[in-house]
């Protein structure tokens, strides 16, 4: 039993490197990588003053100072979570962003339970992540619903709504959650029960961190192991197909929004009580947009989030590190992450590889079917 | 006579793979109306394509008046004075018909950029006057009917300095009477010195308006002919025909009980042309019944109609006594249908899911596949999919690869092994070799055999004669939507007098395809 696991493991490992439909996309992938940080550097060498250092700072600032590498485990989660949520919806062909509203709606319906809600300690975080994915996932559900009512496109109309729910969350922070004592911008503090543990003493790295680690691994065992995680997908990789087979599609797109929406409100819960003492942010985060870039580095499959995220948060805490010690600034990393997407981006690349190979396999096997036939003759 | 146009040797493969023409010769004169028949994905239009830049060969070339040419787009072709008229028009229609005429080559007023409407209604007026095609320059195209916007396309073309005229399937829109219209008006266009190819399916229109045919099937150029020295038999072979005959072993039938009744059934497509028209036939346990007809014939729609992808406007369907008319594709499966759906690549399987993904996508949520909690038991799915791959001789690396990288012949073996295993009462099957190797077809028509003989019903559609012929127990013929004949007897008829039935020159009685009713 575990033996026959183990080989399919390794056979399903080696179906990458025979499968030419599986290899083309991963090394895509892995240019995308390798070419973005060597693009990386040649900035850096095309703007600095001393790129040997500043190239230094970039490349091994996460893992040179023990606080920035946990630095970078904190910057793993939000985008964990977010990059999940975009998984499940990339899976079931749709490209929805609500993911963005999901997250900061689930952020903001933690903070009112972080303040309001006395619950005893552990209980209290947890509480305020279930109803806060709940809120999410009925916030993600909203485009489904458009787009199968209606067929309003569900990008244009995530992006709108985001727009909507970013200034209803600000509105009910604003007028219902404000510390009026306060002179910036912030919500009442939180009940000290909201708190999430702290892995490590006196760094910042929460046990939210063991939470995102959870959902990859139920996200992954939903996407590839269960019933549901075989409709999405299946009803992604041809939705005319999934039909005719007798499923639901518009059902599937459905629960598919609603899930995934749960996750980034959950992500949300979780910044709020591992992070912060009460909500504070001055501007939406955009999380979803990094969970656009997480999700497409993984190939819309879960397990490979983690390591997208940390290669995404590696190059932010690089990056960042690098601009306090240099002179270059922060905001070089968007031009990596535009690049990256770029290529990614660029199915063609895939089909031209693609095309040229199914147009000689196509030509050769005319040849042979025509000397077939002269033979015959 | 030297050609105008000349196709030599021409290939094109599409970016998917597909050999959509294989080395083909073609050769228009000047002055003629040349035919150019052949089935669905015979390969006319990807053809027609090539001759108007729209494709580029993959090798090959094209001679204009002897001359090599190279289109990099239509433009070129436009240039060099080859217009063409699509199945679907190309046309704004929130904008006047003169507005469309001119639309990227507009006349201006004298000494400014501005467009000049009442010239353009000038040269529509005069073109329309001149070519004796009438068309309303100043009404809106939304306003005006379907032959008229295609006089406008025509117009359009002339407009630009097209010579050769190409028309892809034009009569396919149009009603008895405007089609009479159309070809009075082409012929006086011929006399004008016009060169027109003329799309077509259907053999009756082009024996009255061309002057020569060529007859493409499966990619390939079959032959030209003078359209006086030959008749509809031989063309209908040549479009329908299949060098490889293949003869299938089978005992008599003994159809049982009946298992599908199709009454009354109707649909209208979007260019409100009926495509099925009040279609009632009843089949039998254990009896293959094969449908026939030239594509396009509502064939398709029927199908549809039974498999729940589209909805009838009149009767009811009953599949093993349950009532499902208009109900989803889910339930008519639970109700005991199968479906080999007509095509392979875009609705019978999901290209980038696994082959075993694609094997169980009808029966992954029955108890033996899917446990307690909604986890799938992923080893009753490899040994479901194994068993499948082996029975139905799938050849591939491993159950887990994609169908996509599978050839055509195993891509219709994961079809047709997912739904001859889905222990359906019904069998609806589409086209089941369409684009399949010889070697694959016997192998296929072997287990359709099987599942007659296992005592299912089949219903059997494809455009491949000599196939629905060797198969079938009993025959319905359709033409224009409606069954035309009904053959109890598959071996009493022979495919000559099938094509008279088929092409609408022949109808049974009413009596006679009652019959098929079993009542």
């Amino acid at each position: 039993m575990t033996s026959a696991r183990k080989r399919g493991f390794f056979h399903s490992i080696g179906l990458y490197f025979t499968d030419r439909d599986k290899l083309e996309p991963a090394v895509i992938t892995f240019f995308a990588v390798v070419f973005s940080i060597l693009a990386g550097v040649a900035l850096i060498f095309l703007v600095s003053k001393d790129p040997v250092t500043s190239t230094k700072n970039f490349l091994l600032g996460p893992v040179l100072r023990t606080y920035n590498f946990y630095y970078l485990m904190i910057a793993m989660v939000p985008i964990t979570f977010t990059g999940l949520a975009l998984c499940i919806v990339y899976q079931a062909k749709y490209l929805s962003l609500i993911a963005d509203s999901s997250f900061y709606m689930g952020a903001v319906i933690a903070t009112a339970i972080g303040i309001y809600l006395p619950l005893p300690k552990g209980l209290h975080p947890a509480v305020a992540m279930v109803v806060a994915g709940l809120g999410g996932g009925f916030i993600g559900l909203l485009p489904a619903i458009l787009k199968i009512k209606w067929r309003a496109n569900e990008l244009v109309s995530s992006l709108m709504l985001n727009y909507v729910f970013y200034f209803f969350g600000s509105f009910i922070i604003l007028y219902f959650l404000r510390d009026r004592n306060q002179s910036i911008l912030a919500s009442l503090p939180f009940r000290p029960t909201f708190a999430l543990t702290k892995l490590v003493p006196n760094t910042q790295l929460h046990t939210g961190f063991i939470v995102a680690a959870v959902a990859v691994v139920l996200v992954s065992l939903f996407i590839y192991r269960t019933k549901w995680g075989f409709e999405i997908r299946l009803s992604g990789a041809n939705p005319r197909f999934a039909t005719y087979a007798g499923l639901s599609v518009s059902g599937i797109a459905l629960y598919a929004h609603f899930i995934s929406g749960f996750i980034a409100g959950v992500g949300g819960a979780v910044e709020m009580s591992g992070l912060y003492r009460a909500f504070i942010w001055q501007m939406d985060p955009s999380y979803a947009w990094d969970g656009v870039i997480v999700a497409m580095l993984a190939r819309k499959n879960p397990k490979f989030v983690p390591l997208s995220a940390f290669f995404l948060a590696y190059l932010r805490v690089g990056a960042d590190f690098m601009s306090r010690r240099g002179d270059v600034a922060f905001e070089f990393i968007t031009f990596l992450q535009g690049l990256i997407i770029l290529i990614l981006a660029s199915d063609r690349l895939v089909n031209s590889f693609r095309a040229r190979r199914l147009r000689s396999d196509a030509l050769k096997s005319e040849a042979l079917a025509r000397k077939a036939a002269e033979v015959l003759e | 006579m030297n050609a105008l146009l000349e196709a030599v040797r021409l290939t094109k493969v599409y970016s998917n793979g597909t050999a959509a023409n294989k080395r083909v010769d073609f050769s228009v004169r000047p002055g003629e109306i040349h035919g150019l028949v052949g089935e669905n994905g015979a390969g006319k239009s990807t053809l027609m394509k090539v001759l108007y830049g729209e494709e580029s060969p993959t090798t090959g070339s094209i001679l204009l008046e002897g001359k090599p040419v190279s289109f990099s787009s239509s433009e070129d072709a436009i240039r060099a004075g080859i217009g063409m008229v699509h199945q679907h028009f190309m046309l704004v229609p929130s904008l006047s018909l003169a507005e469309n005429l001119v639309l990227g080559k507009e006349p201006r007023r004298k000494g400014s950029r501005f467009f000049d409407l009442e010239k353009a209604v000038r040269i529509t007026e005069e073109l329309s006057a001149r070519y004796n095609l009438k068309v309303h320059a100043r009404a809106r195209v939304v306003d005006v009917s379907v032959s008229m916007r295609q006089k406008l396309e025509i117009l359009k073309t002339l407009y630009r300095g097209a010579h050769i005229l190409i028309l892809d399937e034009p009569t396919a829109v149009l009603t008895p009477q405007e089609t009479d219209e159309l070809f009075v008006e082409l012929s006086e266009l011929r006399k004008q010195g016009c060169t027109i190819i003329f799309i077509s399916h259907k053999l009756g229109e082009v024996f009255r308006l061309c002057d020569r045919v060529s007859v493409m099937r499966d990619g390939r150029m079959i032959g030209t002919h003078d359209v006086g020295d030959v008749d509809s038999q031989t063309i209908s072979n040549e479009m329908v025909g299949r060098e490889v005959k293949l003869g299938v072993d089978k005992s008599p039938a003994q159809p049982g009980e009946a298992v599908l009744l199709a009454r009354d059934l109707s649909f209208v497509d979007d260019f409100d042309i009926k495509m099925v028209d009040r279609v009632s036939f009843t089949l039998r346990r254990g009896e293959v019944l094969g449908v026939v007809g030239v594509d396009g014939n509502g064939q398709t729609e029927l199908v549809q109609i039974l498999a729940g992808l589209a909805k009838t406007l009149t009767g009811k369907v009953v599949v093993c006594g349950k009532d499902v008319t208009n109900a989803s594709p889910g339930t008519i499966r639970k109700a005991g249908m199968a479906h080999v759906a007509e095509d392979r690549m875009t609705v019978g399987t999901a290209l980038p899911a696994s082959i075993m993904d694609n094997l169980i996508a009808d029966r992954y949520a029955g108890k033996a596949f899917t446990g307690p909690g909604g986890f799938m038991r992923q080893d009753a799915m490899r040994q479901e999919a194994r068993g499948i791959v082996e029975r139905f001789d799938i050849r591939c690396s491993s159950e887990l690869q994609s169908v996509g990288s599978l050839s055509g012949g195993n891509m219709q073996k994961v079809v047709v092994g997912r739904e001859f295993t889905a222990e359906a009462e019904l069998l609806v099957i589409s086209q089941p070799t369409r684009g399949v190797d010889v070697g694959a077809i016997e192998f296929l028509h072997k287990r359709i055999i099987e599942m007659r003989d296992a005592g299912k019903a089949v219903l059997l559609v494809s455009s491949d004669l000599t196939e629905v012929m060797s198969l079938s127990d009993s025959l319905i013929v359709m033409s224009s939507g409606r069954i035309v004949a009904y053959f109890p007897d598959a071996a009493a008829v022979t495919d000559k007098e099938l094509g008279l039935y088929m092409l609408g020159l022949k109808s049974q009685g009413e009596e006679e395809i009652r019959m098929v009713l079993h009542d």
